[in-house]
């Protein structure tokens, strides 16, 4: 066991090698630690490595719509120094520039909607794409060979697919799950897969970003209260038990409850996923700050460690995710006993 | 970027992106497999039942085996019963057969005894008497041919008279 994490080290420790900046090497502190804030954040560009001088990038398009100029299209590149790749307020290209925080601005202030396909949209589509790879080629095995025991890519898929109908879906929904179960196997697949591959070296942290995690809550926010049936309702607006004047207090928390449940949804997996994210790099980034082998090998044991951790953290939340998913539609659609202690 | 704002571009994006996943997933892969898995569970239940159903048919097949089996001994034991009983019956009405059939041959053999027997003496008497006869002849020829004995047994005779 102890050999083989070490080997899984070493190897580990020759990605970060072609991974980290050599300026890293050289500067203040938080020059040191940048590259972690600059890992775990969303980027127009997507940076893979740095050779000395030469940048290994992928420039990304800039889209953006605003209402006096309409849909424009440029590259990441239009926006950066060539020889540094650096962004700035000084590249402006077409009365836009991305700041120094890889962030866009207009020049002359005025309101715009960015559609960017940034690191992370790519990212999620290379995610959806071996998903649907995946699930397709499992249903494909079915479509050929019938109702017949699982192989290759069924076989991976169909142990989740069932995991997700009968431990989450129907314990959780009751009754009416099944209307529910494409759903979460989809929520559940793709929070899984973005968790895994965003732990890939050199990958995006998609899942870690909150707008993806928003647009899932939103989502599972949206399925909930489409379907919440009277009785979800009524435990709303009129909370049955409670004495009329309570109602004046029981019924605002009732209605922020509404929001807190989606609201943590977005939030657990963000922060499980980031938090996971920046400790790797917060171990690699203490080689370069103590400038130390001694360091570096103890650092890289132990960001191998966290990564078999992550590896469950993935699974974990992916699971926690769907289950809470399914926990809220299932209270929208079950059918009350009245007469249950509220 | 900022870490804690959500990036309109990506939002934009990811609900696009996640909606048309869903959608093809949904249609592609979840729908036809869902509807497998679901097939393959009733197959296998279908299959548990009727494994149920043929284990039960066998049992009760197996029960009515060994009620015949236990009728057919019965009626072995029966028949053999009979049998014996008839065979029984059979020696011991041959027996008694034999015995009076056995009994009528001696009833016969001593008939016929007898009856050989009366005529054996009636046989002897009737010799002896023509050869007591044929004696008495030759003696009194030969005794009576002199008068001497002629007198002595006529004297014998008057002595056996005066006697009666």
């Amino acid at each position: 066991m102890t050999r083989k994490i070490l080997v899984l080290s070493i190897l580990f420790s020759a990605f970060l090698l072609f991974n980290t900046n050599s300026s890293f090497a050289a500067g203040s502190e938080e020059d040191k630690t940048s590259f972690i804030m600059h890992h775990v954040k969303d980027s127009h560009e997507w940076h893979f490595a740095t050779f000395g001088h030469t940048h290994v990038t992928l420039p990304l398009p800039v889209i953006v719509y605003s209402s006096d100029r309409g849909l424009e299209f440029f590259s990441s590149t239009d926006f950066q120094n060539h020889d540094t790749h650096a962004f700035g307020k000084e590249y402006a290209h077409e009365g836009y520039y991305i700041d120094e925080h890889d962030h866009l601005g207009r020049v002359d202030g005025a309101s715009f909607i960015e559609l960017s396909i940034t690191k992370n949209v790519v990212m999620m589509f290379i995610v959806m794409f071996v998903l649907a790879y995946v699930a397709l080629s499992a249903a494909n095995h079915y479509k050929k060979n019938g109702a017949v025991a699982p192989k290759g890519a069924a076989a991976l898929i169909e142990p989740i697919v069932i995991f997700v109908r009968d431990e989450i879906a129907e314990k959780s929904i009751g009754p009416k799950y099944k209307k529910f179960v494409p759903y979460l196997i989809t929520l559940f697949l793709f929070i899984w897969f973005g968790n895994l591959l965003g732990l890939l070296p050199g990958a995006a942290n998609l899942t870690g970003n909150i707008a993806v995690t928003m647009t899932l809550a939103v989502l599972t926010f949206i399925i909930t209260n489409v379907n919440g049936n009277k009785d979800y309702w009524k435990h709303v607006f009129a909370t049955p038990g409670v004495p009329i004047p309570m109602l004046l207090i029981i019924v605002p928390v009732e209605i922020i409850g509404l929001f807190t449940k989606p609201f943590a949804l977005m939030v657990r997996l963000f922060v499980a996923i980031t938090a996971g994210h920046i400790v790797i790099l917060g171990f690699i980034a203490l080689a370069f700050i103590f400038e130390s082998y001694a360091i570096g090998v103890v650092s890289t044991v132990m960001v191998t460690f966290i990564n078999i951790i992550e590896l469950l953290v993935a699974t974990i939340q992916a699971y926690v995710f769907t289950l809470f998913t399914a926990m809220y539609i299932g209270g929208a659609v079950a059918e009350h006993a009245h007469d249950e202690h509220h | 970027m900022d870490l804690i704002t959500p990036g309109s571009g990506l939002i934009f994006w990811q609900l696009i992106g996640f909606l048309g996943l869903l959608f093809i997933l949904i249609k592609f892969a979840w729908k036809p497999m869902l509807a497998a898995l679901e097939e393959r569970e009733s197959t296998i239940e279908n299959a548990l039942k009727q494994a149920e159903i043929a284990r039960n048919e066998m049992a009760n097949l197996k029960a009515e085996n060994e009620k015949l089996l236990a009728e057919a001994r019965l009626e072995r034991d029966n028949i053999l019963k009979k049998a014996q009983e008839a065979s029984n019956k059979m020696i011991e009405e041959a027996k008694t057969e034999a015995q009076k059939q056995g009994a009528q041959l001696i009833e016969n053999a001593k008939a016929v005894i007898e009856t050989e027997k009366k005529a054996a003496l009636t046989e002897v008497k009737n010799q002896v008497a023509a050869l007591t006869l044929e004696v008495t002849e030759k003696l009194l020829k030969k005794n009576l041919s002199d008068d001497a004995s002629q007198k002595a047994l006529v004297d014998e005779f008057v002595k056996d008279l005066k006697l009666n």
